[in-house]
């Protein structure tokens, strides 16, 4: 369950992680966060916040920073139109769930929402409506599931140094 | 069954006789690139958390190209790391000689068929030589020195076919923000962008590249051209060793997704607005538009032929007072080509600024930062609110013909009329 953060279209990932800062430290990195479109966001973000947006989220560059420093600040998962495809990859390979959906999601920002990975479903949590997503891969669940491609590696090359 | 040339790089890559589009595959890598900003520094501390060493280090090349010169403390140290890592990986390292895009094909790396990732967005470049070529994040690209392999869905392939032939004036940066306009930043919805017909055909390598790299602003995942005559006596003169082109062309009959059609010969120069490459217009569609900066400069803008193009309009003249005309020129390679021809000395004579071969201000790095409120016009990709300097700034993106033409003229304007001027 989270708070909603709603943006528009074409979020690039210059606004997500501006290049003034890729040099600096995440936390300073994600403190600018999406300041050119909302000097707001970073510092009111909750962990377990959710973020709905329109099309193209994410397109720009392949820097992973965008999404960490969306993870940095506690974002649970991104409900967008469309995404930019390498942010999209980055994302689920960081562990932060990223769902495609062409049609609207009824609700404002602030409203309380929740969003079930695995059951590919946005719950409003006020209204009670549920918006179906469409589901992830199942491989793609177990990335996530398991914290991302790192942690998911990391099982794999353990595994293979018991075997040998 | 038939199948796209994009098809057939990842079937081979993914050990099977053939794929479909839309089917998720694990694919071995062929080449794994990676730069200064998003290699070292951020993929050593997940190989060392996995205890696992490189795939193979004879199939990982880094270059650096985004703290360079290094001007910062901190970007002296991010320097300073990828030498050290380079020598302890011992892997390929071009340090400090250009931008990544450019020194992979120049030095060789690429040729048709191969199946390659890069840490960096406009990787889809590497398409331009018949590559399967594409950007992943930083922990994808350390999954992938680990393992070397990484999933891919089969993508579906976008045809893009420009008939005719670019008339005096024209480049293929034109024809990027041409479709970046008409097709829209998702238009290629990360899928294989393809591009052909007559006029791609008459494309030197470097004019290809740029149609390729800019493959990221339509949103594709790459951007293929199929190898002929031309990519292999560039690849041949770069060293690489590629196969004859005929064996890696999509078949007649695969099946194309989408197959969009335009007429070269009715393309004017296109500027785009701020702050997106999908605002573009003809260039004579911007009257009374003023800049304090043109740049020439990224891997998509400041190549040799860019280089040679804009100082075809600058020679003999001088910037319009009040414009600071940088030139930040793609690879090292490319200026002391450029230098060797008389090219350098004319922007010098028109009073440029000469920075380093490097991204510079094209990601928002260096001193040449754009202040507040600067206007400027762009050779680079992506004009981005904030990307090259000061949110408040605006830029303009532009072929290098038109960004020369601003310098000299102090505003906007199509760059065929001083062309023809000097023609006379
Ligand atoms: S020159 Fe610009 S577009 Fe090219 S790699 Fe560097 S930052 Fe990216």
């Amino acid at each position: 369950m989270g708070r909603v953060f709603r943006f528009g279209d074409d979020i690039d990932t210059d606004v997500l992680a501006p290049g003034q800062y890729m040099a600096a430290p995440l936390d300073v990195l994600a403190s600018h966060c999406l300041e050119a479109v909302d000097p707001e966001f970073a510092g009111a973000v909750q962990p377990g916040d959710l973020i709905l947006a329109g099309r193209n989220f994410g397109m720009g560059s392949s820097r992973e920073q965008a999404a960490q420093a969306l993870k940095q600040l506690g974002i649970a998962g991104i409900v967008a139109h469309s995404f930019g495809g390498i942010f999209y990859r980055n994302a689920i390979n960081l562990g932060l769930p990223v769902f495609a959906l062409e049609t609207p999601i009824a609700g404002e920002a602030g409203d309380s929402m929740t969003l079930d990975v695995e059951a590919a479903t946005l719950t409003h949590d006020g209204t009670g409506a549920i918006t179906r997503l469409e589901p992830l891969p199942d491989f793609l669940i177990t990335l996530i599931r398991d914290g991302g491609l790192v942690p998911h590696l990391e099982k794999r090359f353990a595994a293979r140094k018991h075997s040998q | 069954m038939p199948m796209t040339l994009a098809q057939k790089i990842i079937a081979r890559a993914a050990g099977r006789e053939a794929v479909a589009s839309g089917e998720v595959v694990t694919a071995a890598v062929d080449l794994a690139m990676i730069h200064d900003s998003g290699g070292p520094r951020r993929v050593e501390p997940i190989l060392k958390r996995l205890g696992a060493g490189l795939f193979d280090k004879d199939r990982v090349v880094l270059i650096s190209d985004h703290f360079v010169p290094g001007n910062t403390p901190q970007s002296q140290e991010i320097l300073d790391g990828a030498r050290h890592w380079a020598k302890q990986r011992d892997v390929t390292f071009y340090d400090s000689l250009g931008i990544c895009h450019v020194v992979l094909p120049e030095r060789g790396h690429l040729k048709p068929g191969l199946f390659v990732v890069g840490g960096d967005s406009h990787s889809p470049t590497g398409g331009a030589f018949g590559a399967y070529m594409f950007g992943i994040g930083a922990t994808e690209m350390a999954g992938v020195l680990a393992t070397g392999e990484i999933w891919i869905r089969v993508p579906e392939t976008i045809f893009i076919e420009w008939t005719g032939r670019l008339g005096p004036g024209l480049t293929a940066k034109d024809i990027m923000l041409a479709l970046c306009g008409r097709l829209g930043m998702d238009g290629g919805r990360y899928q294989a962008v393809q591009y052909g017909g007559d006029a791609i055909a008459h494309l030197d390598m470097q004019e290809r590249m740029t149609l390729a790299n800019m493959a990221a602003e339509l949103g594709g995942q790459t951007g293929l051209i199929a190898p002929d005559a031309v990519t292999f006596d560039y690849l041949c003169a770069a060293g690489a060793d590629p196969d004859p082109p005929e064996l890696w062309q999509g078949d007649a009959d695969a099946v194309l997704d989408e197959h969009h059609v335009f007429d070269a010969d009715a393309l004017a120069p296109q500027i785009a607005a701020p702050h997106s490459p999908a605002n573009s217009a003809d260039a004579e569609l911007y009257p009374d538009t003023p800049v304090d900066v043109a740049y020439i400069g990224a891997c998509t803008g400041a190549k040799y032929g860019d280089l040679k193009r804009a100082a075809e309009l600058l020679r003999g003249k001088s910037c319009a007072s009040g414009v600071t005309l940088l030139v930040a020129p793609a690879s090292r390679r490319d200026q002391d080509r450029a230098t060797a021809e008389g090219i350098m000395a004319v922007f010098e004579d028109a009073g440029a600024r000469i920075l380093p071969n490097a991204c510079g201000i094209c990601a928002g790095y260096g001193t040449a930062r754009l202040g507040e409120d600067v206007t400027c016009i762009s050779s680079t990709a992506r004009n981005f609110r904030g990307r090259m300097g000061a949110a408040s700034s605006k830029v303009y993106l532009g072929s290098p013909y038109s960004v020369a033409a601003a310098a000299v003229t102090g505003h906007l304007c199509d760059p065929r009329n001083l062309l023809a001027a000097r023609a006379l």
